[in-house]
């Protein structure tokens, strides 16, 4: 049985069996219990698993992700709630030096299986220190996984495998999406990590889209329907591992690709993606690999100014045109 | 309170009712503007914590410097801001404080010290401490204050400064506004032990004060300054107060955190600006009407400028790269180091 339900709701769930299935599993973050975080994606859980395994905390996010990291080296499997995205830059030291590098750095023989919830997203007029999404940061630590769910569904099963995992995971809810609905399974399900998605088979261009993005990708490649342009889709789903395979097998068969990440274009998610096209199908491409980042400036308030940053489906769309004519979008 | 020390400082009190009045019409009239969806995002309202603000800027100069929170509306206003380019900040237009780039939660005006309001709970410790380190190294007088909440207080960074500031000697007073929550927690639940013990086992003289009384907190701050200006300082101040409104303005359903009559009741016997009108009526300083009448003038001024900004134009879109650099006019086209 299948019901439609919100991205909010399928992470509530995701969580609740977890926690029912493993009495390891264990919450931490600010306003997470009674107030079931500003997002109100947690609501009810304190109610059933109570205040010792759903852990209200003070707003102190180094200290809480370090417990979670000790806590994960001996025996419990902390999730924890980063309220925004943009305050990776304050948990930078214990996951990156401490979670990330544990099972390396003891040859094998730690582990820290946590999962740290956070969030990405601009033009929700939260200005620049609250519409970042940082996913190129940690997956550019060796060591973290970072998954990256573009709907309900995806967010409910990367979030059990999540769960499930003996490595630190990094997974990023686009805070846009919380109240959007699709169709979700009753039975339990996992998304295994490293497994691409094709969202919409074509022939003439790959779109490479990650969260967020996804949906602008499908709108584009609706759009280009129209134009006699058939697009092909492709969500990653997780950006470490990354799934190459599905990616490079579409663009061997389209010869064009487009990579669409909200996170700064620049040293980001599709510069990373884009080079891998290159690298390994180089000779099967009839045009340059285009990637479509957000704008490289701190995100802006006004909402006139912050509508501009962020990849739009008119862009991808006017690009994928473009390149199919045979154009050139960045000359030399 | 108690009675009025020198009738020469008539104007002192004069404004600092006024400056109460002004924070309080402003945040109503936000408020109303997000209430009509006519204002983007979310905003944080500072009503009910008037004294604070104006207690502690009515003791500093231009030239001495404040570092504001997520909820800094009032810091702005105290700290001498202009009505209009705020209304323009908050609905993103050219003419705001910082040309819309920031909005609320950013607001900063450098023509009156204010370095900003600040999106990272505590995010302006480091920053506020700084300032003071200036103002030593480079010999000049200019004080600091640093305001933030009690949920602030559990960010390490706190406590790193602190020492540093005291270890340095650094003129910069911390200014704790205990509101009593932070989001939808009691302070009790997320604070061992006692804040100024925090900042006394730094060797850090610290201070409890009324935070709804804005003579208390301007005499005490008026004594703290003058110490920082010798040499003195750091300082804390502990402020008891109270957020009338929620956490943000979208929470409207409080119960489940804080009561109705707990509200009621801060209003009722606590509200800063009530009890100091009140005051200098008995003190035969200004008479009802003339309070009215200040009351009224500063609610048209405020409404005037609300229909400013929302005539006012937004910014043109080639500003969005604009500012990414310092010396660089458009990061756009700065070499290699962005794209559209
Ligand atoms: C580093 C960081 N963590 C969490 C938040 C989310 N947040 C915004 S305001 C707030 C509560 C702050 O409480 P307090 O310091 O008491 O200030 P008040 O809101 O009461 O004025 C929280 C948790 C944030 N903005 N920054
Ligand atoms: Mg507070």
């Amino acid at each position: 049985m299948t019901r439609e339900i919100t991205l909010s709701k399928a992470v509530n769930e995701a969580i609740a069996e977890e926690m029912r299935r493993d009495a390891s599993v264990i919450l931490l973050g600010e306003d997470v219990a009674e107030a079931g975080t500003p997002f109100k994606v947690l609501s009810g859980l304190v109610e059933e698993f109570g205040t010792d395994r759903i852990i209200d905390t003070p707003i102190s996010e180094p200290g809480f992700m370090g417990i979670a990291v000790g806590a994960a080296m001996t025996g419990l499997r902390p999730v924890v709630d980063l309220m925004f995205g943009d305050f990776l830059y304050l948990v930078m030291d214990q996951l990156c030096n401490q979670a990330a590098k544990t099972h390396y750095m003891s040859g094998g023989k730690l582990t820290a299986p946590l999962v740290l919830r956070t969030n990405m997203g601009a033009t929700r007029r939260s200005a620049a220190q609250h519409s970042q999404s940082l996913q190129a940061l940690v997956a550019h630590i060796p060591g973290l996984k970072v998954a990256m769910p573009s709907s309900a569904y995806e967010a409910k099963g990367l979030l059990k495998t999540a769960i499930r995992d003996d490595n630190p995971v990094v997974i990023f809810e686009d805070k846009l999406m919380y109240q959007d609905k699709a169709p979700v399974p009753e039975e339990e399900y996992l998304i295994p990590f490293g497994k691409a998605h094709i969202k919409r088979e074509g022939r003439d261009v790959t779109l490479v889209a990650t969260s967020s993005m996804v949906q602008v990708a499908e709108e584009a490649a609706e759009a280009l329907a129209g134009d006699g342009i058939s697009a092909e889709v492709i969500d990653p789903r997780t950006i470490v591992p990354l799934d190459e395979q599905t990616i490079l097998n579409s663009v061997r068969k389209t010869s064009r690709a487009i990579v669409i990440d909200e996170g700064h274009q620049s040293y980001g998610v599709t510069a990373e993606i884009a080079a891998r096209i290159g690298e390994k199908a180089f000779y099967h491409l009839d045009a340059p690999v285009i990637r479509m980042g957000a704008m490289d400036v701190p995100v802006p308030f006004s909402p006139a100014l912050e509508d501009l940053t962020v990849p739009n489906a008119a862009g991808v769309a006017e690009n994928a045109r473009r390149i199919c004519r045979g154009e050139l979008i960045h000359a030399a | 309170m108690s009675a009025a020390k020198n009738r020469h400082n008539t104007e002192d009190y004069l404004q600092m009712y006024r400056q109460m009045v002004r924070i309080r019409a402003f945040e109503d009239s936000a408020n109303q503007l997000y209430l009509s969806a006519r204002m983007p995002g979310l905003t944080h309202m500072y009503s009910g914590q008037e004294a604070v603000a104006v207690g502690i800027c009515e003791a500093l100069t231009d030239e001495d410097r404040i570092t504001s929170t997520h909820r800094g509306h009032g810091h702005c206003v105290a700290k001498g801001a202009d009505f209009k380019a705020m209304f323009c900040e908050l609905l993103g237009k050219a003419e705001g404080y910082c040309r819309g780039k920031g909005g609320s939660m950013h607001i900063a005006d450098q023509s009156h010290g204010n370095l900003g309001a600040n999106a990272i709970v505590g995010g302006s410790m480091g920053i506020a401490t700084g300032a003071a380190l200036s103002a030593k190294r480079l010999g000049r007088e200019f004080v600091t204050v640093c305001f933030f909440g009690d949920g602030a207080t559990a960010q390490g960074l706190w406590y790193e400064v602190m020492n540093m500031a005291a270890l340095w000697q650094l003129p910069v007073i911390y200014a704790c506004e205990n509101n009593g929550y932070s989001e939808y927690t009691r302070t009790e639940e997320i604070a061992a032990g006692s804040l100024i013990a925090r900042a006394q086992a730094f060797g850090i003289e610290a201070f409890q004060v009324d935070g709804q009384d804005v003579l208390a907190v301007n005499e005490l701050t008026q004594q703290l300054v003058g110490r920082c200006r010798t040499g003195e300082g750091p300082f804390f101040i502990e402020l008891d107060t109270y957020r009338y409104h929620g956490h943000h303005v979208g929470d409207i359903n409080r119960d489940y955190y804080r009561s109705r009559d707990e509200e009621a009741e801060w209003k009722k016997v606590r509200d800063p600006i009530t009890n100091f009108g009140k005051w200098l009526i008995d003190q035969k300083i200004m008479s009802a009407d003339e309070l009215v009448a200040i009351d009224e003038e500063i609610t048209s001024d405020a409404q005037a400028a609300v229909q400013y900004a929302l005539d006012a134009p937004y910014p043109d879109g080639n500003e969005v790269d604009m500012h990414v650099f310092s010396g660089v006019d458009h990061a756009l086209e700065y070499p290699g180091g962005a794209h559209r």
